[in-house]
């Protein structure tokens, strides 16, 4: 298992690169971990997508799918895309502190 | 696998050959997967495939239930009126539990996040067609050559 130091904590990451565990998370962890993905500011929108994500993970065991995702996040497909260039679910996820999507839709 | 050593792939183009939902949608998954991991992908419908992208037919693919034995159904049966609407009205319910969207949502949504739809020359003027019987998501109607330039450093799926 991998580790790195983020936002001044070292953090276990698993085979994905993603956080081995889902309580070493947080806000500044977030922000450390979209730096990396090339996002150097999460804005309202970024967070939007986030917090969904991570509310549904609780609720379901797992992220939803892009579908729902925008359908319900109050984030369309199109502002999805340019708020997380390049594979959004994972980007997302990653950032949020959550495991990598599974779903194929 | 994050130690993978192998190029990953950027760049898809998915052909879609085929009319009906089970010969549509392969392509449909793959073009929005594609995009999902932040691929290029485009979708280049021909012969029955244009059905997906006709607005007046989008909405009404059936699932072929005659001469297809990953129905296993006996011919027979597959024949009798009304087995393809059932057996498609099936498949429509099961895709909508794992959230996958009708044609008609799906092409809206792989188009939204930056895919790009086309439809095959040949095939448009084989069947008397033009750009106003597609849906709006659909980019340009072109040959095979433009489809070969356009997939150029990328990889060409068939289905």
């Amino acid at each position: 298992m991998a580790t790195e130091v983020l936002a001044g904590k070292t953090l276990e990451l698993d085979a994905d690169g993603h956080l081995a565990n889902r309580a070493d998370w947080n806000e500044s962890v977030a922000a450390a971990i979209a730096s990396q993905e090339g996002i150097p500011l999460l804005t309202d929108r970024h967070w939007a997508v986030i917090k969904y994500m991570r509310a549904e993970f609780e609720k379901n065991g797992q992220a939803p799918s892009i579908r729902k995702l925008t359908k319900e996040s109050g984030v369309d497909t199109k502002e999805l895309y340019a708020l997380f260039p390049k594979g959004p679910a994972k980007k997302a996820a990653k950032i949020g502190g959550l495991p990598k999507p599974v779903g194929c839709i | 696998m994050s130690t993978n050593s192998e190029e990953p792939i950027t760049k898809v183009s998915i052909v879609v050959s085929h009319g009906s939902l089970e010969g549509v949608y392969p392509g449909l998954i793959m073009a929005n997967g594609a995009r999902m991991e932040g691929m290029e992908a485009s979708l280049f419908f021909t012969f029955f495939g244009l059905d997906a992208i006709m607005e007046k037919r989008m909405d009404k693919l059936k699932v072929a239930t005659v001469g297809n034995p990953g129905m296993h159904m006996p011919t027979i049966l597959g024949v009798l009126p009304g087995m393809s609407a059932f057996a498609t009205g099936m498949m429509h319910k099961e895709m909508e539990k794992i959230d996958i969207p009708p044609v008609r949502e799906f092409l809206e949504m792989i188009h939204d996040a930056g895919g790009e739809i086309y439809a095959c020359k040949a095939s448009v003027d084989m069947f008397h067609l033009s750009k106003k019987d597609f849906c709006p998501q659909v980019k340009d109607i072109i040959s095979v050559g433009q489809f070969y330039e356009k997939s150029a450093g990328g990889q060409i799926i068939f289905t």
